[in-house]
């Protein structure tokens, strides 16, 4: 595999980049928050993989123009399918922000360490 | 259908007993008498058949193809049942005697659970097959759990747990894959006459499965897997006398010798010579255990080591694989048991009268308690195996059996027990009778026991030198177990 | 279209309680949102029911959703594999809300009621949604649904140590559908469909192709991790134990094993068609993880002082047993990883019933302080021995049967298969002394004072009852789970979708 090929490949780099980034901050932070924000970047970076390889090089976007048949357009099923798949990545995040409200209501703290050593 | 009521009695006597003790203490005990006898009643009902050689059947229902829990009498589950159901309605005049005069808590369990037992204790004798005796085992297993720990105090619990886990691991961890194994290589799990394993296996691994039985079965008391029946003193003498002499130890032995009558045929084991440790793994047992019982301070752990050589008797004459023999080892199951529940009585007697656990005190108490100490002599002879009483019938038959196939360690083994078993218990009825009481026992002025218990203990001594005498029809049972041996 | 309610059994199994949920907010005044959801419940038990027994009359129910043909539209499907699965599911949803009604009460506040209910009958929707679907992205929708309406679930009850846990189990559940969601991308990648049937069609093709063996490792690590496999099952202990009561019941019945169906159905229908190398890989990475589990996990139960916290990490055990039958590729082996989901399911209902019940009289469910609690709960006690007779796997219970069905396909493997047997064996003896050393407190110890109550209140006894004979009768009769769980075996190993 030479150096073009490697980079030819660049989007899914980015996508396990962004995913590792988004999971070392899951692990790594203590703040709650911050887990969340990595959880954020863990699962936009899956997002990114289903809309980079739907791209049909030269492709527009997947409306119809009168008058121009044979036009080249981009997969337009990964692109539905992410803008669910982001409904449900939004509505974990508020459902995860909205835990972590409550935990801080009840223990007065959303730093793990100290959650930990609270009961 | 009569096997049917032998187990709803029991089972059915259980809630019957609970809602009697709500009432009073006399109605909960007749109604365990009631039962006791009703079950009595109903097994021996079922002897004329087995004695023809019918085998009532009932089949209850299927588990998985062709896992099925199904009953089915035979000479040896007859006997036992009818050994166990017997000796229950004595053991409940007894346990009468015994909690009343000991004034004893949660009676009302108590009785219940001893119902519960003698449900599975039925269920092991009549079971049909494999599967549906394992379940019964474990029933039995866990249904004296509440008798052993019944103080409740942390010693009792402590040993009460070393007996539910021993019994448990074994069963669990050898006697089920055994079983399973069976299985694998038969394809059946019924008890039929000749066994099912011949020509399923061969060589090491026959002896190997063999082992897996025997240790499973802890119940057996064999050594290594025996600890729980010191532990099980512990319990009140009514739950050592009817389970630890009777029910659940005859329950071990039973199965082996069923496992080894018709499970592996003694013909096969004959022809299997990696098999032939059975009877020297038995010979120690017995030696050893004899030996400890000689170094014994306390009179029901006494007992308790002489029971564990006396169950290795059954399983070593199982063992010879002769048909003299196979008679032997059934014989001594009903030999050992009315010699040793009269013991366990006698003991438990002296102990409601007078509080006396250990050897050294029962010097002269012959005096004192005639008719309980008379009963207790004649369950040591018994022991020792000196006629006119049921120990002798059974050893009789054990030598006999040992001649037949030459075997000169089982006749070497009955020989050196013998003398061992008079070593530990002649110095005792000795000392009962002609000892004298020292200053500070005589402080300790004492009579019989309860009527109840004391009656009960007389009869098991009568029905000891009976046996003796008429012991026909059993042994005339049994040959059908030999029947078509070489 | 037809007016024939039964051609559409399908998709009512999922849209009855996913329509209701919303209505059941409506309802505020006291009783009425949990009488609905009970009767929701109910309807969709009708509906599996009325489906499973088409099934067992052979059977397959096909929906397209909106009469758009696959693979353009959505499919749905209903085969032995899952109906079965749905019995239990929806059966769970029943017992639970019917079961812990005053536990219910006394835990969540009356005005969050609806809301409560609406997520319980979400999740309801959610988890068959999943064993409906024929078609992987709907699939990996439905899991998210059920996913963050247990969320919600499990941290509505009092205890804040529940918010923690759902926090935790928020952040792994999510990982786990995140890496299911790679997985399927991968494949559609290289299939360009969504529709399981049409995938089993293409991925023999391909199935050597690096992106392909990619995909495998991601469904199968993400799908282990939500069905709390060995050692991924951290997240599982605690979430189980500060659930409300009722909460508990319904999850460790059913939660984690639709994730288990998903994961047998995607891996022998995709990857391990016509390849065996998969197949190789998928029994080495699960076989030792099962093992594991099912001796670490039975352990830690022995020595686990908090009454739902033991159960939970038995229950990780028992999903090394469903796995482990399905780890040995066979047909008595699915077999009996399937008939163990059902069994399991009626065990653990029954056992969590019976602590749903002991913790109306007992502020603390830890094992110690429920001393002769079998005194006053005679009832609720018989409830635990049954259930956990069927755990340990006495014959005559449900239990046993599943663990006889497991130990003839391990028996069948040789001579590893009689190391795994020994392994199976222990951990049953394990599995006694757990369930023993509770029952010696609650029958046996002494309690500390003079134990003034009474019985758990009528309703929840006869529904705690019912689960507990449910274990003797499908240990009795086993015919109906059995032929289910064989027939599914056989589309499983057929690699049909």
């Amino acid at each position: 595999m030479n150096l073009f090929e490697v980079l030819g490949h660049y989007n899914y780099w980015v996508f396990s980049i962004l995913l590792m980034v988004g999971m070392y901050a899951v692990i790594a932070r203590g703040n709650l928050i911050k887990k969340l924000v990595g959880l954020s970047i863990f699962q936009s970076a899956v997002f990114l993989m289903y809309i980079s390889m739907d791209k049909v090089e030269g492709g527009t976007a997947p409306i119809l123009q009168s008058g121009n048949p044979g036009q080249l357009y981009s997969n337009p099923l990964p692109q539905v399918l992410i803008l669910t798949a982001i409904v449900v990545g939004v509505a974990t995040l508020a459902l995860g922000l909205a835990i972590v409200v409550r935990i801080h209501e009840r223990y007065g703290t959303i730093e793990e360490q100290e959650l930990l050593n609270a009961d | 259908m009569v096997i049917a009521l032998c187990l709803l009695v029991p089972l059915c006597g259980a809630p019957l007993i609970v809602a009697a003790g709500q009432v009073s203490a006399n109605l909960r005990e007749t109604v365990t008498l009631v039962t006791a006898s009703a079950l009595a009643f109903l097994v021996w009902s079922l002897l004329p058949e087995v004695m023809d050689g019918g085998r009532p059947e009932l089949f209850a229902f299927s588990l998985i193809e062709p896992l099925e829990i199904a009953f089915s009498v035979e000479p040896l589950g007859m006997m036992f049942a009818a050994l166990a159901s017997g000796l229950w309605i004595v053991n409940s005049i007894y346990s009468i005697g015994y909690m009343r005069g000991n004034q004893e808590k949660n009676q009302t369990r108590f009785y219940a659970c001893f119902a519960l037992s003698l449900f599975a204790a039925i269920g092991i004798a009549f079971a049909g097959n494999l599967l549906t005796l394992f379940l019964f085992y474990e029933m039995l297993t866990l249904s004296t759990y509440p008798l052993v720990s019944h103080k409740g105090d942390q010693d009792t619990v402590s040993s009460a747990r070393i007996y539910l886990g021993v019994l448990l691991t074994t069963s669990i961890g050898l006697f089920l894959p055994a079983i399973i194994w069976t299985y694998h290589v038969a394809g059946t799990l019924d008890f039929a006459m000749g066994g099912v394993l011949a020509g399923h296996l061969d060589g090491p691994a026959v002896g190997l499965l063999l082992g897996l039985f025997v240790f499973g079965v802890g119940k057996a008391a064999m050594m290594p897997v025996h600890r729980w029946l010191p532990a099980a003193m512990v319990a009140p003498t009514p739950v050592s006398a009817l389970l630890h002499a009777v029910a659940v130890v005859k329950a071990g032995v039973f199965t082996i010798t069923k496992v080894i009558v018709y499970i592996f045929g003694v013909e096969f084991l004959f022809s299997v010579p990696e098999s032939s440790w059975l009877l020297y793994a038995a010979s120690f047992t017995i030696i050893v255990a004899s030996l400890v019982a000689l170094r014994q301070t306390n009179i029901k752990r006494l007992l308790a080591y002489s029971t564990i050589a006396q169950l290795s008797y059954v399983i070593m004459a199982a063992a010879i694989l002769k048909p003299l023999a196979e008679i032997g080892a059934a014989v001594h199951m009903v030999a050992h048991a009315f010699g040793k529940i009269t013991l366990f009585f006698a003991a438990g007697a002296i102990y409601v009268a007078s509080k006396k656990t250990e050897l050294s005190q029962l010097a002269g108490i012959g005096y004192r308690m005639p008719w309980t100490m008379t009963a207790f002599t004649i369950g040591a002879l018994s022991m020792i195996g000196v006629p006119p009483t049921a120990g002798f019938v059974s050893k009789w038959f054990i030598l006999a059996g040992a001649f037949e196939a030459s075997n000169y360690v089982a006749i070497a083994t009955i020989i050196a027990s013998t003398v061992l078993n008079a070593a530990y218990f002649l110095p005792i009825v000795f000392s009962v009778w002609f000892g004298k009481e020292s200053a500070e026992l005589q402080q300790n002025d004492h009579g019989e026991a309860p009527f109840a218990a004391v009656l009960a203990l007389c009869i098991t001594g009568a029905l000891t030198i009976l046996f003796f005498l008429f012991n026909g029809p059993l042994i005339a049972l049994e040959r059908q177990v030999a029947a078509g041996l070489p | 279209m037809s007016m024939d309610l039964s051609l559409h059994l399908p998709i009512l199994q999922v849209i009855v309680p996913l329509l209701a949920a919303p209505l059941v907010v409506l309802l505020q005044p006291r009783n009425l949102a949990w009488a609905a959801t009970v009767a929701v419940c109910l309807l969709a038990f009708a509906i599996a029911l009325q489906m499973a027994s088409r099934v067992l009359l052979g059977d397959i129910l096909y929906y397209e959703v909106g009469g758009w043909r696959a693979p353009f539209g959505i499919a749905l499907q209903v085969d032995a594999v899952n109906a079965l699965l749905l019995v239990v599911v929806s059966g769970a949803a029943s017992l639970a809300a019917l079961g812990c009604r005053e536990s219910l009460f006394a835990q969540i506040e009356p005005r969050r009621h609806p809301l409560f209910f609406a997520a319980w009958l979400l999740l309801l929707a959610g988890l068959s949604g999943m064993l409906v679907s024929a078609d992987a992205f709907n699939i990996f929708v439905f899991m998210e649904i059920s996913s963050l309406a247990s969320y919600i679930l499990i941290a509505g009850g009092p205890d804040r140590r529940a918010l923690l846990a759902v926090f935790k189990y928020l952040v792994m559940g999510t990982i786990g559908a995140t890496f299911y969601l790679i997985g399927v991308g991968l494949i559609y990648m290289m299939t360009g469909t969504l529709n399981l049937a049409d995938m089993a069609r293409l991925v023999p093709e391909v199935a050597d192709q690096r992106p392909v063996l990619l995909a495998a490792g991601f469904i199968t690590v993400g799908l282990a991790l939500k069905a709390a496999l060995f050692p991924m099952h951290v997240w599982l202990a605690n979430a189980y134990m500060h659930a409300p009561h009722a909460v508990s019941v319904f999850l460790a019945a059913c939660g984690t094993k639709v994730a288990v169906y998903v994961l047998l159905r995607i891996d022998f229908s995709l990857f391990q068609a016509g390849n065996l190398d998969h197949s190789i890989r998928f029994a080495l990475f699960l076989m030792p993880l099962a093992l594991l589990g099912i001796l670490v996990c039975s352990a830690v139960a022995m020595f686990e002082g908090q009454l739902k916290r033991m159960l939970a990490f038995s229950s990780v055990a028992q999903i090394g047993y469903i796995l482990l039958g399905a780890s040995l590729l066979s047909e008595a082996g699915l077999t009996s990883s399937l008939l163990h989901m059902f069994n399991h399911a009626l065990a653990k209902s029954a056992l969590f019933l019976a602590a749903a019940c002991l913790s109306m009289r007992f502020m603390d469910l830890r094992i110690d302080s429920l001393a002769g609690a079998a005194r006053q709960m005679p009832v609720t006690s018989a409830v635990f021995v049954l259930g956990g007779l069927s755990l340990i796997g006495v014959p005559g219970t449900a239990g046993f049967v599943s663990k006889w069905v497991l130990i003839t396909a391990l028996l069948e493997q040789g001579e590893q298969g009689m190391v795994m047997v020994a392994i199976v064996l222990v951990s049953s003896l394990m599995a006694v002394a757990y369930v023993w050393r509770t029952l010696e407190v609650l029958y046996f110890k002494e309690p500390a004072g003079e134990l003034k109550f009474a019985e758990a209140p009528p309703l929840m006894l006869v529904i705690a009852g019912s689960a507990a004979l449910l274990n003797l009768v499908f240990g009795l009769m086993p015919a109906v789970p059995l032929a289910l769980s064989q027939q599914a075996a056989q589309v499983l190993i057929g690699g049909a979708p």
